[in-house]
């Protein structure tokens, strides 16, 4: 019985390895389909954004309380690992409790932080599902944001349900497992009562060894089992945020917000254009296409931004486009190019590792024109995003794409693109006029 | 009060013809040089740099869209054809500083013209305003008094979150004397007019209302007399506004170098 355990065990630890491990190598060829991009200069610097912005959680402290609640969360989800980790190890070895002879009168000290810590989780998790469900808060709606129909909106309460079951589970079985050790079962190692569980011993009461035996056991497994599970699903899922915010937050951008990307493509040709260069002076390699029409001419950091992606929404309820009802919502543009990623990803799957097209772009058949015509670039979606994804970087490329391939612009953008060109001003002035404002001054 | 006709606006190519050397150039901007309402900010700045006896020159004739709204709209070909024969223009004058008014021109010549060879220690006119005030070039006296005047400020994107210039523009508006008061969405949750990225040369997509309507609402609320900004568009926006809702008797919108002005009497 206790062989046949070990071996359940290990092939469920090792079927999710290869889950995860199989999505994440899809994941990573996928990011990698975009164009490459220097961002591995300041390392220090990097790595301190890092360690603020990702690490310390620094622009989630923004609204205080949600940020004190999220942080409770990422610091259960770190440190219950640890006891994950006991978890495994019994589950290899068919033990129970390995690390309590090894700590001593340290380790219930120890998991009662842990329940601690769970507790917070538990009490967290139910405010944040509050907010979704009942609070009904504005961001979250998808009768106010469409793109959280369906899928989006049932991911999130999806993951706050698990995480509840979890820490229910880990309270429960240690409460069980208390009571156990009250009755001198063989099998449960004496370490005493919890921080937490020992108030939910009382639920208990009553019950008989093998029932409180099979409870235990039912837990431990939930447990275990929901943590594999979650594993996988998160893959799959908004919740991928906790592995790649930091990656996502390393390789940000370190330059001022309003610098808009340099294409060097387009700067040969103005130079031959100006008589600066000569067409000889350079191979003249013609770009396929200026700026984006689908995943692949975005920059990996683009798609790294999309499979980042929380959905939670502040930028566009910080968007002054969104928040006065136009299409464009930057949270849509994130989750438009992770699906298409996704999309993307599946093909490749049936395809044998390669893309085979499928008639689709992200401009058109996921993101609209109307959405990106929206745009301010006021960078307010750059400035909320607590883990610096910018969607406004995609949104410029769009723009390239459609204005110079597609030659699609607004007619008054048309004609404020030919006043540039002819009177080196937006607007219908001649050049030669640009000075007489200082008549005003000068005669007076 | 100064003779209007002691004012000086140098072009580069006079100085350079006299063998002289600005201190600093004024990029005008095309807002600058051609709106008829901020044509007055314009002004109202050359009279400040003219009592404060800064040798500034402009470039006149010869200046050009930075590019910004050909860039932020998509189209590369025409804000690189543009930059660089600025480029080509500042260079030729040697220009070493720069400073202007507008947001979107200062963004562009500080942060993009570099990686097209062009580079120059760029100032927007409120960190310019702010040093002089320090720096007793510029004092608040001799004209309108702001005293208990309630004043809200703006921020325009391109100055805020683009380059975390907040206090300078505040500093100014400090050296006053006025009751400055904050809307709820200011700084980094500053609420764009809605004139950025091209917007200003084009309607607005379709929605339940209008982003400088939103902004001014906000504005209104907080009882300020005046609205001050620090950007051209801002001024179209937030001005456009203040007409829609029929304030116009009663708000005023000012960009900060027109309210210095007014309080050293120019």
């Amino acid at each position: 019985m206790e062989i046949l355990g070990q071996i359940l065990f290990i092939a469920v630890l090792a079927a999710t390895g290869w889950l995860v491990y199989k999505r994440a190598i899809l994941i990573k060829s996928t990011i990698s389909l975009g164009k490459s991009e220097e961002r591995t200069d300041q390392p220090a610097r990097r790595f301190a954004t890092m360690l603020r912005i990702a690490f310390g959680q620094k622009k989630m402290f923004d609204r205080p309380l949600i940020g004190f609640l999220h942080f409770i969360v990422y610091a259960g989800f770190i440190l219950i690992n640890v006891e994950v980790l006991e978890i495994i190890l019994d589950g290899l070895s068919g033990k129970h409790r390995l690390f309590s002879p090894l700590l001593g009168s340290l380790y219930p000290v120890l998991i009662g932080f842990f329940e601690f810590l769970a507790a917070g989780v538990l009490i967290a998790c139910g405010i944040f599902l509050i907010r979704r469900t009942i609070v009904k808060t504005e961001r979250f709606q998808p009768a106010r944001h469409r793109e959280m129909n369906g899928w989006p909106a049932l991911d999130g309460k999806i993951i706050l349900l698990f995480e509840i079951v979890l820490m229910a589970a880990i309270l429960t079985m240690n409460a069980a497992d208390s009571v156990l050790q009250d009755m001198g079962s063989t099998h449960y190692t004496q370490t005493g009562n919890f921080l937490i569980s020992q108030f939910l011993k009382p639920l208990f009461t009553g019950w008989s060894e093998p029932t409180l035996i099979i409870y235990e056991r039912t837990a431990w497994w939930l447990h275990i089992l929901g943590i594999f599970a979650f594993a996988v699903y998160l893959t799959y899922s908004k919740h991928l945020h906790i592995a790649l915010a930091f990656p996502n937050t390393y390789f940000s951008h370190l330059t001022p917000k309003g610098e808009m990307n340099n294409m060097p493509e387009i700067t040969k040709e103005v130079k031959i254009m100006l008589g600066l260069e000569t067409p000889a002076d350079s191979a003249n390699e013609v770009p396929e296409r200026f700026g984006a029409k689908d995943v692949p001419d975005l920059s990996w950091k683009n798609l790294l931004d999309a499979y980042s992606c929380t959905e939670c929404g502040r930028c566009s309820a910080a968007c002054p486009a969104n928040l006065t009802g136009k299409k464009l919502s930057p949270r849509k543009i994130m989750m438009d190019t992770r699906d298409r990623l996704e999309d993307i990803g599946r093909n490749m799957q049936a395809n044998g590792g390669n893309f085979l097209p499928d008639g689709k772009n992200l401009m058109g058949d996921y993101i609209l024109e109307e959405e990106i015509l929206a745009c301010t670039t006021c960078n307010a979606c750059v400035q909320e995003c607590p883990i610096l994804i910018n969607p406004l970087d995609i949104i410029l490329q769009l723009r390239r794409h459609q204005v110079m391939d597609e030659s699609k612009a607004p007619a008054s953008w048309n004609m404020m693109f030919q006043n540039l060109d002819t009177n080196r001003a937006p607007w219908k002035f001649s050049p030669g006029d640009r000075f007489n404002w200082a008549d005003a001054v000068k005669i007076g | 009060m100064m003779e209007e006709s002691t004012y000086k606006v140098p072009t580069m190519a006079e100085m350079a013809a006299a063998n002289e050397t600005p201190e600093v150039l004024f990029w005008v901007g095309c807002a600058g040089s051609f709106d008829d309402r901020y044509k007055k900010v314009t002004v109202a700045f050359v009279k400040i740099l003219n009592k404060a006896g800064v040798k500034f020159a402009v470039l006149g004739t010869e200046e050009s869209c930075t590019g910004d709204p050909a860039r932020r709209a998509g189209n590369e070909f025409t804000f690189q054809m543009l930059a660089m024969s600025n480029i080509q223009v500042l260079d030729m004058y040697g220009v070493k500083k720069i400073v202007t008014a507008c947001p979107h021109c200062f963004n562009t010549l500080k942060n993009e013209y570099p990686e097209l060879g062009g580079n120059y220690e760029v100032v927007h006119h409120s960190e310019y305003l702010q040093q002089l005030i320090n720096e007793g070039r510029v004092r608040i006296e001799g004209g309108e008094s702001f005293k208990g005047r309630k004043i809200t400020f703006h921020d325009s994107c391109y100055l805020g979150r683009a380059n975390d210039i907040y206090e300078a523009p505040r500093h100014v508006l400090e050296a006053l004397d006025a009751d400055l008061v904050e809307m709820k969405r200011c700084r980094t949750k500053g609420l764009c007019c809605g004139a950025g990225g091209a917007q200003m040369f084009k309607e607005p997509e379709h929605g339940r209302k209008d982003i400088n309507v939103e902004r001014i609402e906000e504005a209104l609320s907080t009882g300020a007399d005046t609205i001050a900004v620090a950007c051209p568009f801002c001024m179209v926006m937030m001005t456009d506004g203040v007409k829609n809702k029929e304030k116009e008797e009663h708000v005023r919108v000012f960009d900060l170098a027109e309210l210095i002005a007014q309080a050293e009497g120019l």
